[in-house]
């Protein structure tokens, strides 16, 4: 056959339409998706994604934060205004609620990461939604290597990844008994550094702490966690301002910053491409806490 | 570690294409090492990986540092020393991003290979060279021809341990070429390797100046694959259809879905499936304006002049290319059930580009050795990992392609109505 134009797609386009096809046959197939969008960059470019997804509509299923109480105040004011500027329905799971409530109860390190699961499943059996797309990526934990593009969770919201339906071609299983769900990964297949050059195609807007600004900042094991009302001085530590931004945004009281002068998206790419350590292992202190700390919150329910 | 090291560039990250490749092997071969090796070459191993790895290698006792723990995944697997389930890991070069669907060796291989094969471009089978061809590597390479999988690589590993003999390479090299020819393979490549040592893999070896050769890496990254989609039949599968209820946008009605193949155009005469009726399209939307022409895998909205009646599982195609309108269906089947097995009479729920039906076992006409590739027809059944051929016959028609022409159009899976567990893998055969 000759060609006079190659036809080629690049490797972000070819993710961008695999991400938009997911999306679509999720909305064909199922009755009450939706969104989990924490404010962090990748729920973001999955938004965008959804956004695009179903143009000239409007994305045609809610948002859902579960806001873990810990809160970095530039992501909440993001995500209230992202939300109301694509007019979308937003759904809050409240930790601190579940906790006044006496649904969970508070670790006793405080932490919030790992009770955030039981708030999710209960948030998911009172609206009764049956596709949660989560901004997951394969790339980022071995756990998740694993991990499908429809992933099948039982009526305990658990993940069994010895009893995962093969996925062939992209024909997509997402069957289910009532009671059961399926979440979604449609970032499944990009990296963080496809995240980062996306957002820099698409002109995306992110919330400031993820570009390089100075912070009062307190050293522990090699990770810079912000000074504030979760994180205070322990005796003889001393805090100091330095330059930082954001590589993950979580619980503000377990998410660590990095030292960076990319105060910029093409600035943070190079940083991206230059940086030896995972975006995990690098600011986040509830990664750190086994080997297979993700997978065990995974089995529990978790994103 | 004395390897060229090849470094992300950040500049080139959007003109780059995307390849994926499944590779097939057990941890004997050096598969995990191999992966390790192309991940560590091109620094897509961070310091903290390498650390936990080198911790781990220390506490075993390795010599050096055992590049397929990184590849290790969940706890059992740890804990059983066994690779369970596909993983997908991924690396980039300044030209190509690449997906690696890594299908373990032992438990479950049929499936696991099968299901990495689907979505991929090229297949890299490992052999190594003390043991020569086993009966794995012939299944291997029968199953990526099965798959049709357009580019196939063999490595033959662990060179260092026969001195980089030249005449142990050929001898593998050549039977393996024969095998393969019996199997329609349309691309073999073999390359002499040491993962172990890095040879051959991100640049060519001094160890091996008989090999003329690329290294695997280079190989990858150079691959002709833009000609392996087939633009020529025009096949798009609606999934969707957008009509938006607002009032600034009125009377828009599109067509979304990805294009499976085939290049489409403004103004291009189309028929609708099963329907029949034609229309010409009017535009192809996408949320950052119309464009010219959507070929694959483009995601677009596809707008026509006439209003027909279409909806999702409907196709949109040429009127003298169309793909068959068909209830009996002639495939290839793999079973991936370890609870029951496919028997003739057997219900299931088909799925079959975006459209779902049921679909009745008519007949089994024989079993598959996959190793041997002798044809049993006295079978009356598939087992989890054995394949077959089948005739179906299904409640709706299916718009079909033989998947020798379409993998998209020609593939599909099986689903059990009362577990929802994909239970088999189709390559149609024929469709009528």
């Amino acid at each position: 056959m000759s060609q006079t134009k190659p036809y080629r797609v690049s490797h972000l386009d070819a993710l961008e339409a695999e991400s938009i096809f997911v999306m679509r046959e999720v909305m064909a197939e199922f009755e009450r998706p939706v969104l989990l969008f924490s404010g962090g960059k990748d729920s973001i470019v999955m938004l965008r994604l959804a956004e695009k997804a179903f143009a000239p509509a409007r994305i045609p299923f809610p948002v859902m934060h579960v806001d873990t109480g810990h809160n970095f105040p530039e992501v909440l004011e993001y995500r209230d205004r992202r939300v109301a500027s694509l007019g979308l329905n937003l759904v809050v799971a409240s930790v601190q609620e579940a906790i006044d409530a006496g649904q969970v109860r508070e670790l006793p390190d405080g932490t919030r990461n790992r009770i955030q699961t039981p708030v999710l499943l209960a948030a998911v059996e009172k609206y009764r939604f049956d596709a949660l797309f989560g901004g997951a990526r394969r790339d980022e934990e071995k756990a998740r290597a694993k991990e499908r593009m429809f992933s099948f969770r039982d009526e305990f919201g658990q993940w069994d990844p010895k009893n995962q339906r093969p996925e062939l071609w992209s024909l997509y299983n997402g069957r289910h008994h009532p009671g059961e769900s399926i979440r979604v990964f449609p970032l499944s297949n990009w990296t963080e550094l496809d995240v980062w050059h996306y957002i820099a195609k698409e002109d995306i807007p992110l919330p400031d702490i993820y570009y390089a600004h100075d912070r009062e900042v307190v050293e522990r094991n090699g990770m810079f966690y912000a000074v504030n009302e979760f994180i205070r001085l322990r005796d003889g530590e001393t805090s100091e301002v330095r330059r930082v931004r954001y590589r993950t945004v979580g619980d503000a009281s377990q998410t660590a910053a990095v030292l960076s002068e990319a105060d910029t998206v093409e600035k943070v790419i190079d940083e991206v491409a230059a940086t030896r350590i995972t975006e995990r292992g690098a600011t986040r202190g509830d990664d750190k806490v086994s080997e297979a700390a993700m997978e065990d919150r995974k089995r529990e329910g978790y994103f | 570690m004395s390897q060229a090291v090849l470094e992300p560039d950040a500049t080139a990250g959007r003109g780059m294409d995307l390849l994926r490749f499944a590779t097939a092997g057990s941890v004997d071969d050096g598969k995990s090492t191999l992966i390790g090796r192309l991940l560590y070459d091109t620094k897509t191993i961070f310091e903290d990986q390498l650390e936990a790895v080198e911790t781990a290698s220390a506490s075993r006792g390795d010599e050096y540092t055992n590049l397929a723990l990184l590849t290790d995944g969940l706890r059992a697997e740890r804990e059983q020393g066994i690779t369970i389930d596909v993983a997908y890991r991924y690396f980039a070069t300044p030209r190509r991003k690449f997906i690696i669907a890594d299908t373990p060796g032992h438990i479950q291989y049929t499936r696991n290979m099968v299901t990495g094969a689907s979505t991929a471009d090229l297949a890299l089978i490992l052999v190594d060279a003390r043991k020569g061809l086993v009966e794995q590597s012939r299944r291997h390479a029968f199953l990526t021809s099965l798959l049709r999988v357009p580019h196939l690589v063999l490595c033959i590993n662990k060179m260092d341990l026969v001195d980089w003999d030249k005449a142990v390479y050929d001898k593998i090299a050549d039977e393996f070429t024969s095998f393969a020819a019996k199997l329609d393979v349309p691309d073999l490549t073999t390359i002499p390797i040491s993962a172990l040592n890095g040879d051959n893999i991100a640049s060519r070896s001094d160890k091996s100046p008989w090999y003329e050769g690329s290294s695997l890496l280079h190989h990858l990254e150079h691959v002709h694959i833009a000609s392996d989609r087939n633009l020529v039949d025009v096949r798009f599968p609606v999934q969707y259809v957008i009509r938006p209820q607002s009032t600034t946008v009125t009377d828009y009605r599109g067509y979304a879905g990805q294009v499976a193949s085939g290049i489409l155009k403004p103004g291009d005469e189309v028929m609708a499936l099963p329907s029949g009726m034609t229309s010409t399209i009017a535009s192809i939307d996408t949320a950052d304006g119309p464009v010219g022409e959507a070929f694959p895998p483009m995601s677009v909205t596809v707008r026509l002049n006439d209003e027909i009646d279409i909806s999702r599982g409907d196709m949109i195609c040429r009127r003298n290319n169309a793909p068959a309108v068909a209830q009996d269906i002639e495939a290839m089947i793999c079973w991936m059930d370890e609870t029951a097995p496919l028997r003739v009479g057997g219900k299931y729920a088909i799925k079959h580009t975006t459209r779902t039906a049921r679909a009745v076992v008519r007949g089994l006409q024989y079993r598959l050795d996959v190793n041997t590739l002798h044809r049993d027809e006295s079978a009356d059944g598939l087992a989890l990992n054995e394949i077959g051929r089948v005739k179906l016959r299904t409640t709706v028609p299916l718009l079909a392609d033989e998947y020798r022409r379409n993998r998209t159009t020609g593939g599909f899976i099986l689903i059990d109505e009362s577990t929802n567990r994909t239970v088999g893998a189709g390559m149609i055969i024929e469709a009528r």
